[in-house]
């Protein structure tokens, strides 16, 4: 019994290999790779104005991307984020169109999300009702009540300082896309290193262990939903000020389109393993997948299917990963 | 060691046989070299302690694993048991403590489940069924079950019956029975002894297995004691005691891997009073002093882990008084429990102690977090040195501290859930089966650690199914059976037999607990 119990070898060429297959990694390869590809076919898709166009469309994916994957990996779903966006989002137009101060007209959504989230959660935690169960029971209050309460109508004349994406950092930054980076990485940070992060891997990775170390499960929940309504309610901020109007309705979709960019992203739909980063990537991936499908002549109506493809991989990975661990 | 031979029932021939049947899983020998036979018409009992090697025996002869080495005979033809459809067609059927039915389904479904009669392109022959179900029922006699009644709503003794019935539907000749009395009333053992009787006067051979020695005297007719993965005994039930069988089955060397400390026993740290938590924690009384190790002895079900999470606030207490260093406490929760001073390794690792995915760096830090976050966020420096000290001191083989937790070995594992609670610098640890499938130089190390802890005034109240790791680690030993405490020994009473003897409630003269 030597104090030598690591075998551990820095330079061990491995790890550097190791590092790039991580999803993230691998991810971030496979953005600048295929912008590459799709570039030598059609340089056009590399236009300043396609990209920034891909990025500022899909912003407010990523965004909930990042709430989406904090609740997949404390081991729960939620299918009532993409009903919630759009529920947010025209409230906030409502409001802006209203006239009421700007300052207000971003801060709802962002109450209101983190209040019915937490609601949410709440009664997952404490009534132990599984998660897809209420979540779908909120999907549809709120698709239902948004097109019984709007009645379809569009929301237009909105102000113009309503308008994030006017908003640009030194002139070159637009504000979605600044909100995109700072909420990933804020996120990333908080899940890798503060004691709230490390109890939502723990309740995700094995509840009944995170439950006999002291760390109470439902408190975890409750407090995973209500930052997964924030950060729905800055993606419904970015989804409703990135065009003159608003549609008044849910995206088509729009909550597996969240879900796909968090489990590609690496996030492990049991629970316990995946990163905010991946998800972002994920999401920046699949926008440009779609992107690149137009400028590839090829029917954008396959984005669905490479979607769908994208899951069953990463999900595949995943479960050969988990039996491989098990195994040893 | 298993030189005795098994003995034969001249009269009728085996039904069974069972060579040479070895089983190895990783890093456990589970049987080696185990014979027995059952014949037609006989009740055979299988008895031994948890770990002994039954479940494996039983889950070889129904199919469900294969052995290493070693042949099941059945009707004197050798047969391949590959999965457990082989062992169905060779006419065993095996009923387990889980049982295994459709709540939502009728009895004649579940009884016919798989087998169930046709009447042409397809289609169920729901008369025949109901039919054959009532012509099963009638011929055990059993009058208040009908074919119609859905499963769900049924007790758990009339449950056991249609797992009966399903076994004969299909022609079972020989039954293995998993301590089929484990959850059932006075009353449904009575009427299972009828139908088991019934059996055995229809010539099937059963395969008994109890830990409860007054069953095998009420009902087998031979008995076959397995220990440590090896045949130790045949006996015909009537020519043997109690006293001879607990003697077979726990008559084991202690082979002491960790020579036991002594230490100086401090003040009480644990103390608890008349603690109630229905159903298994029923007016428990102990106390675990600094230094002290209290080994917690009984059956599997006797309550031991119930109580552990009842001290822990898994289960809050429903009555009783806990005094943690002398003050009233109430432990509603495990994270106040932590808070007092408490550490809990459960029993199940894989399930309940480890998280897998995690490293072993934050594996060793999760009962801890609070003492090295500040402002919500954890040091990593502290985290580093935490997990660093803790692979140091208990010896964990990790390649780093940044390997996935779940990729050790099941000893390391162990090493990791117990060696988290002590950055929390606990007053009294539980340990529920602390070295239970883990290799025996884990187990060793383990123990010396426990000396340890113990020397440093930590109070040690220890579950384990393995006598000898109570009777070599244990300052005391407590017995418990059906919920309550029902024998206190001091390290120098407490010897295999009489431990062994108030887990089993042999006699009931044991000395009471105040």
């Amino acid at each position: 019994m030597t104090a030598a119990t690591f075998t551990r070898d820095e330079a061990d060429p491995r790890r550097l290999l190791k590092a790039l297959a991580s999803q993230e990694a691998l991810l971030a390869i496979a953005v600048i790779g295929l912008a590459i590809a799709v570039g030598l076919y059609n340089p056009r898709f590399l236009a300043t104005r396609n990209l920034s166009d891909v990025l500022l469309g899909n912003a407010y994916i990523a965004v909930a991307a990042v709430g989406m994957s904090m609740v997949i990996i404390s081991g729960n779903i939620d299918i009532s984020v993409g009903s919630l966006i759009g529920v947010l989002a025209t409230v906030s137009g409502t409001l802006a169109v209203n006239g009421a101060p700007i300052i207000v007209t971003w801060l709802v959504p962002l109450v209101v999300g983190v209040l019915v989230m937490a609601a949410q959660g709440a009664v997952i935690a404490y009534l132990r009702i599984p998660a897809i169960v209420v979540t779908l029971g909120m999907l549809s209050i709120l698709k239902g009540g948004l097109i019984s309460v709007t009645g379809g109508k569009w929301i237009t004349d909105l102000p113009d300082s309503f308008h994030l994406a006017n908003i640009e950092l030194f002139d070159t930054v637009p504000m979605p896309v600044l909100l995109m980076i700072v909420a990933t990485i804020l996120a990333a940070v908080w899940m890798r290193h503060s004691a709230t992060g490390r109890s939502i891997y723990a309740v995700g990775g094995n509840a009944e262990a995170a439950r006999l170390c002291g760390i109470s499960q439902p408190r975890t929940t409750v407090m995973v939903f209500a930052l997964h309504g924030f950060f729905a309610g800055i993606a419904a901020l970015l989804y409703a000020t990135q065009l003159r109007v608003i549609q008044s309705t849910v995206p088509p979709n729009l909550e597996l389109t969240i879900i796909t960019a968090s489990v590609v992203g690496g996030v492990s739909i049991l629970g316990g393993v995946g990163t905010v980063i991946g998800s972002s990537l994920a999401a920046i991936l699949i926008a440009e997948i779609a992107s690149a499908l137009v400028f590839t002549d090829v029917s954008p109506y396959w984005i669905r299917a490479v979607q769908g493809t994208l899951i069953l991989i990463t999900v595949i990975a995943d479960i050969l990963r988990r039996r491989r661990m098990a195994g040893a | 060691m298993a030189n005795d031979p098994p003995l034969r029932e001249s009269a009728e021939p085996s039904l069974l046989s069972v060579r040479d049947i070895e089983k190895s899983f990783p890093g456990v020998n589970a049987l080696s070299g185990v014979s027995f036979d059952v014949a037609k018409g006989e009740v055979h009992a299988l008895l031994g302690e948890n770990g002994a090697g039954k479940s494996t025996l039983i889950k070889i002869i129904s199919g469900v694993f294969p052995p290493d080495r070693g042949e099941v005979i059945v009707d004197g033809k050798p047969v391949n048991l590959q999965r457990p459809d082989d062992a169905r067609r060779a006419g065993i059927a095996t009923i387990y403590q889980e049982l295994l039915l459709f709540p939502e389904l009728t009895v004649a479904e579940n009884i016919f489940m798989g087998h169930a009669p046709r009447a042409g392109l397809g289609r169920l022959d729901w008369r025949a069924m109901r039919e054959k179900t009532t012509d099963l029922l009638a011929s055990l006699a059993i009058h208040d079950l009908q074919a119609d009644r859905v499963v769900g709503s049924l007790s758990v003794g009339n449950r056991q019956r249609v797992e009966i019935l399903r076994a004969l539907s299909q022609d079972a000749r020989i039954l293995i029975m998993d301590e089929p009395t484990a959850a059932l009333t006075e009353y449904d053992v009575t009427r299972l002894f009828d139908i088991v009787r019934k059996l055995k006067a229809r010539g099937v051979a059963v395969i008994y297995i109890s830990h409860r020695l007054d069953e095998i005297f009420a009902i087998a007719d031979r008995v076959t004691v397995l220990r440590d993965g090896a045949h130790i005994a045949t006996k015909r039930v009537a020519d043997t005691t109690a006293t001879e069988l607990v003697h077979l089955m726990v008559g084991r060397k202690i082979e002491s891997l960790f020579p036991k400390i002594t230490v100086l026993i401090g003040e009480p740290v644990l103390e608890v009073k008349d603690l109630e938590r229905r159903p298994l924690t029923k007016g428990i009384s102990l106390t675990v002093r600094a230094g002290e190790i209290v080994g917690l002895a009984g059956l599997v079900g006797s309550g031991r882990s119930e109580l552990a999470h009842t001290i822990f606030g898994v289960t809050p207490a429903e009555g009783g008084d806990i005094k943690i260093c002398g003050q009233a406490v109430d432990i509603g929760s495990p994270a106040r429990a932590r808070a007092l001073g408490v550490g809990y390794v459960p029993e199940d690792r894989g399930t309940q102690g480890l998280v897998r995915p995690m490293t072993v760096r934050e594996n060793f830090s999760l009962a801890a977090l609070g003492k090295i976050a500040f402002g919500g966020f954890i040091d990593r420096a502290s985290e580093r040195k935490l997990a660093g000290d803790g692979v140091k001191r208990f010896a964990v083989k990790t390649s780093s501290l940044e390997q996935v937790a779940g990729k050790l070995s099941g000893g390391n594992q162990q090493k990791i859930v117990l060696g988290k609670w002590l950055a929390n610098q606990p007053k009294l640890l539980i340990l529920d089966e602390p070295t239970r499938g883990i290799d025996v130089g884990a187990k060793a190390e383990i123990h010396r650690l426990m000396g340890e802890l113990a020397a440093q005034g930590l109070a040690i109240l220890m579950i384990s199914s393995e006598l000898p790791e109570v009777l070599g680690m244990s300052d005391r030993v407590l017995v418990m059976r059906e919920g309550r405490i029902v024998a206190e020994f001091s390290r120098d009473e407490a010897t295999q037999e009489a431990v062994g003897a108030a887990m089993m409630g042999e006699h009931d003269n044991v000395e009471k607990v105040a």
